[in-house]
């Protein structure tokens, strides 16, 4: 399925719900409400979200909260979750110190 | 910078099995793994697993995993453990952080097996301590000889669900309740059966509602929900626990693939975004195998097959093996791999609720909902006849891939047929009552019955992996199949040998009236 | 919280008994086993409090939610669900990145 296109989804105005309190990205402390409310500032994509405000971007890099954070967005655009499109996978797969990560000279 | 012909990402079930197939056939594999010891999930898994056995069937997890761990040894493989594997490249370039170091290597064929991640699913407090995954208990009672907690609430009913619920109580450890927001259980019938027999209710059609406590867990309240997941109001409920356990689903850890630029898909049936593979586990980029969970959520006997394929595949493309031999090796492989991957439980059918069997038996209600058998629907079944003198009564009523039973029965009593075909008793043949079906059923369902009409009693032989052990002359009371007290028993008989493999046969004497009810022994309580 | 003995595995192999500290305060523990499973083993459940100020504990306990994260040695974010224990070792609750509240 390919990743959402129709930017023109009109959402209304933004409003509170019961459970925005909840955390969803652990190591990041991003809740609910503060990822509905970047929906509703036009945040459609995993990725945008992700950017917009560091969920999946701690320690654990996004394998808690990935698949919890993409269906809030599918929930909020009534579109699926596959089309929330997908974290790019990068390196450095695991968390690394910067100074072992800096001494790679075998990588240059 | 160092070459392999086979680099092997996760030393779990899948990985260590293609490794040993390469290194058969003569590759030069090593094997990245960032835990500080081998065997992935393996060396959690206590119980006996399924299938046939070429399967390993009725032989437990770790077990499995030591046999595994030899075989690599042999054969020179080079496990490298504490091994971060930070990134791979689609020239097949592995670069890992092995003490404190960023390394590279490169090699000519890569398997990744880098299993699955545990899914979430949130609810006001789930970030209190004492909110753990159904792993992380596994890991602390089966690795480290740690509880988790002292009274656990579980959620989730899937097969991971069942076997932890089970190990916890095996651990010692009370479990207030296996809830499911789902109406039916789904995992497989003898694992729930299992579970309710030591009365641990389950709560179908419920969801939890929040965890509470100061500073960690000290109660749960769940609640029923309607068929649109909508909580009932009126329904809320809590247990005082000090864990709740989330076994809710995994996911394969497919971000690998991702940077090394091999296509990926997602997929429902295979828990998530997987990579696209041929049928010998290469993905879209020449010579980059998955194998195990990574590529789909299964077994972890349908792991080592898929890693067997992927090492013999990586060897025929290196050149260490012809065409021929190839393609026969394969060929058996796919034969079993679908063997195991057939019945209500096969990836296929992930989400269907069967009503009856491949052969037209009704499935218990109570059992999906429940977790029991009812005693009047269980003479349904083709395992349970009634016959005079001792013989099996074989409780296994849905469509799983496992035949244990059949092949340890040494006098035909018993006939699986076709794997995924419901045991069926044969009257006909005698059963010599050696106990061997009872102690290597892994769903615990076989049980023998030897009604002494004359003196009015019933002996009934049950599985037994707790402790502490009876012995022979204890009284305690025989419980039904949700654990229900019934009468009180006598335990007249104790068999514990070495191929029965730590499953014990308790024969306890009940009054004759509760021979088809009888399942399970309490001990009295000092 | 210790199984004494397990019906399938038996006794646990365990490391010999060690003392470490918690925030200043002695305790033991087996050596080799993760700092985590230690702290468990005497009932300690908060291992941390985030920067909002919540307490998180074991959670994977594998190594990769990294919510068990302490201030070990004086290095902070050490996950000590897979970092083994060793005799002497200071082990101290972390706020946000600090020991301090």
């Amino acid at each position: 399925m390919a990743k959402i296109s129709d930017r023109s989804i009109n959402l209304g105005s933004f409003i509170k719900r019961e459970d925005d309190s909840i955390v969803i990205c652990r190591c990041e402390e991003i809740t609910k409400g503060e990822i509905r409310e970047a929906i509703y500032a036009g945040m459609f994509t995993f990725q945008e979200v992700k950017k917009f405000l560091r969920t999946g971007m701690g320690l654990c890099q996004g394998q808690t909260c990935e698949k919890l954070v993409k269906n809030i967005i599918a929930e909020e655009l009534n579109i699926s979750p596959l089309e929330t499109g997908a974290a790019k996978g990068r390196a450095p797969m695991r968390p690394i110190p910067m100074r072992i990560l800096a001494n790679d000279k075998e990588g240059s | 910078m160092k070459r392999y012909d086979l680099i092997v990402i996760g030393a779990g079930p899948a990985g260590l099995s293609a490794a040993v197939e390469a290194a058969k056939r003569g590759l030069e594999a090593a094997v990245f793994d960032e835990n500080d010891k081998p065997g992935g999930q393996l060396f959690k898994q206590i119980h006996k697993f399924f299938g046939s056995k070429e399967h390993k069937a009725k032989i437990r997890g770790y077990n499995i995993g030591k046999e595994l761990l030899r075989n690599a040894d042999e054969l020179g493989v080079k496990i490298i453990l504490n091994a971060e594997v930070v990134g791979l490249y689609p020239f097949k370039e592995v670069v890992v952080n092995i003490d404190k170091k960023v390394l590279h290597y490169r090699a000519d064929t890569i398997v990744a097996s880098t299993g699955a991640s545990e899914k979430m699913i949130t609810f006001p407090g789930w970030t209190l301590p004492g909110v753990i995954g159904a792993g992380a208990a596994q890991t602390m009672m089966n690795i480290h000889g740690v509880k988790p907690g002292e009274k656990i609430l579980m959620l989730g009913s899937g097969n991971v669900g069942l076997v932890v619920t089970y190990q916890l109580l095996q651990a010692g450890i009370e479990v207030a309740a296996v809830v499911d927001a789902s109406p039916q259980i789904g995992g497989y019938g003898v694992h729930a059966a299992k579970v309710a027999r030591t009365k641990v209710p389950f709560y179908t059609s419920h969801t939890i509602v929040r965890a509470q406590g100061e500073k960690s867990v000290e109660s749960a309240v769940i609640a029923e929900v309607d068929e649109n997941w909508n909580i009932i109001e009126g329904t809320e409920q809590s247990f005082n626990v000090d864990t709740i356990c989330l076994s809710v689903g995994l996911s394969p850890m497919s971000k690998l693939f991702s940077m090394a630029g091999c296509e990926l898909e997602e997929v429902p049936a295979k828990g998530g975004m997987v990579p696209v593979c041929d049928k010998y586990g290469e993905t879209s980029v020449s010579g980059i195998y998955a194998a195990g969970d990574v590529s789909g959520i299964e077994e972890a006997s349908s792991a080592m097959i898929e890693g067997r394929i992927a090492g013999t595949a990586a060897a025929h493309k290196l050149g260490y093996i012809g065409e021929k031999e190839f393609l026969a090796e394969v060929k058996l492989q796919r034969e079993s791999l679908e063997s195991l991957r057939q019945g209500m439980f096969a990836p296929e059918n992930k989400g269907k609720v069967f009503t009856e069997t491949e052969e037209g038996y009704q499935i218990s209600g109570s059992l999906l909902e429940k977790g029991y058998i009812d005693c009047k629907e269980i003479d349904e079944y083709p395992g349970v006849k009634s016959k005079e003198g001792i013989h099996p009564v074989i409780e296994c009523t849905q469509n799983i891939p496992c035949n244990p039973c059949q092949d340890s029965c040494p006098n035909d009593c018993i006939v699986v047929g076709e794997i995924t075909s419901l045991p069926e008793y044969k009257r006909s043949e005698e059963c010599s009552g050696c106990g061997l079906c009872v102690a290597s059923c892994p769903g615990q369902a076989v049980f023998l019955i030897n009604n002494d009409i004359e003196n009015n009693y019933s002996y009934i032989t049950i599985p037994y992996e707790f402790s502490p052990l009876p012995s022979d002359g204890d009284l305690g009371t025989a419980l039904d199949r949700s654990g229900k007290e019934l009468c009180e028993a006598e335990i007249v008989e104790v068999k514990s040998i070495k191929a029965f493999d730590n499953t014990h046969l308790l024969t306890m004497k009940v009054p004759l009236e509760y021979s088809k009810e009888a399942r399970f022994f309490k001990a009295k309580e000092e | 919280m210790r199984i004494q003995k397990h019906p399938i595995l038996g006794e646990f192999k365990k490391g010999k008994e060690v003392s470490f500290t918690l925030d200043g305060k002695e305790m033991n523990g087996c050596e080799g086993e993760p700092i985590a499973a230690a702290l468990r083993a005497v009932g300690v459940m908060v291992h941390r409090h985030t920067k909002k100020g919540l307490g998180r504990g074991i959670f994977c306990a594998i190594g990769r939610c990294t919510d068990c994260v302490m201030i070990v040695d004086g290095k902070p974010n050490v996950r000590t669900c897979i970092t083994p224990l060793k005799a002497g070792m200071e082990v101290k609750t972390q706020y946000g990145v600090s020991d301090k509240p």
